[in-house]
């Protein structure tokens, strides 16, 4: 075991936006949330189950590159309600310049799908869902169904 | 442009403002032609006897016409239509939309795609804005909102109506009591928003022990799809039924309010009691819807 190859699982990215710290087997519910689908023309690189180190703790995580795009905070924010812990990167020419965390933004639109099958939203109409984020859940705006628990269930 | 979607969008000032001005078009409704040369679509998506009449005829007082569009059959729906779309093209016809819809959050999108105002007429177990206006106004007839105890009694889980009623009369520091069987309590969520609102709401079991409490009761029906079988539902609506043998406590001045229809939920013998203010509250969505028609157009 000692003479295994060791190597990086992913190549450093030179432009781009590196999203770390998602939570173990989740990186591809935070492409779909992304809406970075197979039709892409984005270089991705996508890690899962990776071995991590976080306060001195082994843990797993799942890591998403994204070359040549820097997503901006609230387009990643919505990721934090399936990965509260992540990161993002921001990377120019190999170099981190910008980090920061993500949090759950006030408003979700066509993000959660209602879970509430007599909800407008889940009919075949032009619109997207559209939930407020508060104390007790997430609040519909169309049916004022309050989801409160698993949000991550509910993912378009 | 203005829509009325939930009663949750207005503030006390506002549904006093509308309550004034319904209890204006009451005093003296045959000089308002203030709807003259308009019209208005009532789209009932959904079947609907009382209110589709009652906003016809609140039209028609104003001196304006209505096209009305009362089943999904009869209408381009029916083809595959999205409801977006038919509000778009009828909003290019008429100068107001009436809207009744089996689905919650239909009137919410309609306003956004109209580009006429939209009245919520019911939007499947969501908002009845319309409903909850004409309940305030008929307590008001009898008493001032403020500090009122009111009795919540039936179905209080799927009744819409007594969800926005209690909403909106959390503007007015009442204490609801409410009266339901097991598993058809108020639901949770709404009583937490209620407590935040500054309401005080009690359970109980015995309509009984509550009835000298009470300065308005408001009762609905409990639907026998609720329950398992005929002989719980039948034990249940027993116990939960009003006569005037459970009145006879009663403060003076209480008033009974039913949304109708009702199922026998109120023994007949009640109708003759001066509390018994059901058939008042029918006609007085007449002077609200009115007053709501006024208000967006």
């Amino acid at each position: 075991m000692e003479n295994e190859p060791r190597g990086l699982l992913i190549s450093p990215i030179r432009d781009g936006t590196v999203i770390d710290h998602i939570s173990a087997g989740a990186a591809l519910t935070v492409l779909r949330m992304l809406d970075i689908t197979g039709q892409t023309d984005e270089e991705l690189s996508i890690a899962t189950n990776v071995t991590s180190m976080t306060s001195g703790h082994e843990g797993k995580k799942d890591i998403v590159k994204v070359s040549n795009r820097e997503l901006s905070k609230e387009e990643v924010d919505r990721i934090a309600l399936i990965s509260p812990h992540a990161t993002i990167n921001i990377i120019r020419d190999y170099i981190v310049v910008e980090k920061k965390g993500v949090e759950i933004p006030k408003f979700l639109s066509g993000i959660i799908r209602c879970t509430n099958a007599g909800c407008i939203t889940n009919d075949n109409e032009p619109i997207k869902s559209a939930f407020e984020v508060t104390e007790e859940g997430l609040h519909c705006l169309y049916c004022d169904t309050v989801i409160t628990t698993n949000p991550e269930n509910h993912i378009i | 442009m203005k829509n009325i979607i939930s009663i949750k969008d207005f503030d006390r000032e506002e549904i006093d403002s509308l309550l004034a001005r319904a209890g204006a078009i009451d005093a003296a409704p045959q000089i308002r032609k203030t709807l003259d040369g308009k019209q208005v679509a009532l789209l009932f998506f959904e079947p609907s006897t009382r209110t589709r009449m009652s906003f016809t005829s609140a039209v028609a007082r104003l001196g304006g016409t209505t096209i009305t569009v009362d089943s999904v059959e009869g209408s381009s729906i029916s083809k595959g239509e999205t409801l977006a779309d038919t509000v778009r093209v009828v909003s290019s016809y008429v100068d107001a939309i009436v809207l009744r819809h089996p689905k919650e959050g239909a009137a919410r999108l309609a306003s956004e795609f109209a580009s006429v105002p939209v009245i919520n007429a019911g939007d499947g177990a969501g908002q009845h804005p319309s409903q909850t206006l004409l309940d305030l106004y008929t307590i008001r007839q009898s008493m001032p909102l403020k500090g009122i105890h009111i009795g919540l009694l039936g179905d209080l889980r799927y009744g819409r109506t007594t969800h926005s009623l209690a909403y909106a009369l959390s503007n007015y520091d009442v204490t609801i009591h409410t009266i339901a069987p097991p598993t058809l309590e108020l639901p949770e969520s709404l009583v937490t928003e209620l407590h935040k609102r500054g309401c005080t709401v009690q359970e109980h079991e015995d309509i009984t022990e509550v009835v000298p409490d009470l300065d308005v009761m408001y009762t609905t029906r409990i639907q026998r799809e609720r329950f398992p079988d005929a002989a719980s539902y039948y034990n249940v609506a027993e116990s939960y039924r009003i006569t005037p043998e459970i009145l006879e406590g009663r403060k003076e001045g209480m008033i009974i309010l039913h949304p109708l229809p009702r199922a026998g939920e109120i023994d007949p013998r009640v109708d003759a009691l001066p509390c018994a203010r059901y058939f008042e509250q029918a006609r007085n969505g007449i002077p609200v819807r009115m007053a709501m028609l006024e208000e967006v157009i």
